[in-house]
Parts: C-alpha cells; sequence; structure tokens
C-alpha cells in the first residue's frame, strides 16, 4: 500500500480489503517509515472499506498505539456512514483512536494536535 | 448465483469472501445498503471465527422465506473445538471475554436473530437471521 508524504505527515490509504498479512504489513511499514522521516503524523484513509469488523478495528488501534510510540499521532479518516452505523451497532467504539471525516479534517485535527503540545512546551 | 452451495472458510482471504457474498445475495433480496453492511459485518465476524477458532469450515448464505416475511439466514458451521459455555459466549461484552466474545455478542446486535449449537469438542454453528422491513 502506498504511503505518501505531505509535510511531517504520512498518509496512508487503503486499497481494499486488506489481508491479515497486509494489515501487518502496514503496520510494520509506518512504524518504520514515521522513524524515517520523523513524522509527527500519521493519517489512515479507510474510505474504501466498506466492512470494518473487530479484526479491522483492532488493527487500526495496535496501529495508532505503535504509532503513538514512535512519537507521532495517528487519525482514522474516511468512515463511511453505513459502517459508522454498524460499528456503534456492533458495539465497537474505537476508544482511543482519533477520527476525523476525511483529508482535510485529519490534517487540521493532527496540526490542532501539535500546536497544542508546542504552546504546552512539551516535544 | 448458487447459494445452496456452502463457501469453504480456511483463510482470512474466504473471510472477505465471505462478507462479499453476504453483502451480494443482502442487496439482490433489496435489503438498505445500511442493512447490507451490518450483515455482511455480522458474517465477516462469524467467518473469521471459524478461521480463528476452528482452523477452516463452511459457510452458507440463503435467502429465506418463512410466514410471508422474507430475509437471509447465515449459517456457519466447523468441527473446531467448540464453546464449552454458549449462554457465556452470548452474554459477554467487549471488555471481558476477548474476540470470540466481541464477534458473537456484536453479531448478535447486528442481527434479528442468531443462534449457536455447540459444546466442548462438539464443534460450532452459528445461525444468524435477519428479515426485510
Amino acid at each position: 500500500m502506498p504511503i505518501l508524504k505531505q509535510g511531517d505527515c504520512l498518509i496512508a490509504s487503503v486499497q481494499d480489503a486488506l489481508s491479515d498479512e497486509e494489515l501487518r504489513a502496514l503496520q510494520n511499514d509506518l512504524a518504520e517509515q514515521v522513524g524515517r522521516h520523523r513524522a509527527r503524523g500519521v493519517i489512515i484513509d479507510v474510505t474504501v472499506l466498506d466492512v470494518m469488523d473487530s479484526f479491522a478495528t483492532r488493527t487500526l488501534q495496535t496501529i495508532v498505539h505503535t504509532t503513538r510510540l514512535r512519537g507521532a499521532e495517528a487519525v482514522i479518516v474516511g468512515i463511511q456512514p453505513e459502517v459508522a452505523f454498524a460499528l456503534v451497532q456492533f458495539g465497537l467504539t474505537l476508544e482511543g483512536i482519533p477520527t476525523a471525516l476525511d483529508l482535510d479534517g485529519g490534517l487540521a485535527l493532527l496540526r490542532l494536535g501539535a500546536s497544542r503540545s508546542r504552546s504546552d512546551g512539551h516535544e | 448465483m448458487d447459494t445452496s452451495e456452502p463457501l469453504a472458510v480456511a483463510s482470512d482471504t474466504d473471510v472477505v469472501t465471505a462478507r462479499q457474498r453476504a453483502r451480494d445475495l443482502a442487496r439482490v433480496l433489496g435489503f438498505s445498503t445500511t442493512d447490507q453492511t451490518t450483515i455482511a459485518t455480522a458474517a465477516s465476524e462469524i467467518a473469521r471465527n471459524i478461521v480463528t477458532y476452528a482452523g477452516h469450515g463452511q459457510l452458507w448464505v440463503r435467502a429465506l422465506d418463512e410466514g410471508g416475511r422474507q430475509g437471509l439466514v447465515v449459517v456457519a458451521r466447523d468441527e473446531g473445538p467448540g464453546i464449552p459455555d454458549v449462554e457465556r459466549a452470548l452474554a459477554d461484552g467487549y471488555s471481558t471475554s476477548g474476540s470470540l466474545g466481541v464477534g458473537l455478542s456484536g453479531s448478535k446486535r447486528l442481527m434479528d436473530d442468531l443462534d449457536i449449537e455447540s459444546g466442548a469438542g462438539a464443534g460450532t454453528t452459528v445461525t444468524m437471521r435477519k428479515w426485510l422491513r
């Protein structure tokens, strides 16, 4: 899956229904590229996913947490309306995972977080 | 689409096929796009349970026509280790029993009904239905 660099953010757009292996590869790629590019933010675009089951949400949570350990914040964008509804009905809250509507929303959220932590005097 | 033949489920790509088959039949039967997604999500969960807990199994997706009501049924069957305490597996939520609990109780919420036939060492059959409104 292509991972694009925009400023100090990385953008990964899910192309298709991901296999377990591809999700693991994405996890590893993002963790490695965050280091290589000193990225502060990661956006994972799941617009294409027409189903998000518990495996997909667990893996996204893992990606968010591992990128956080690498010093970057991750945002999931593009969850489709029907998918959002199914997740809520299912009982998967995506706790601890920042989300935004789309790429623009994701970038804005990341910039907001970055400027907030700068004014707090944190790294 | 021949829905009488079961789908062999033994890998994560089969899980994707299972949910596509469920979504396709739901669409053909006239379910809303929202219901197509909820049905596909539930199918994905129980198909994944087959792979995770039994290694391999079978999944059927069929149209239902009972007492004037139309709908869809998904049946997942495996010869795996089985679920010793089915009631508990269904009742347990996200925080306690891990992924099996999430998948089953979540799927029950997504569908109109969900039955499990299982026991320790006895394999598992999950049957779930959704009706057209």
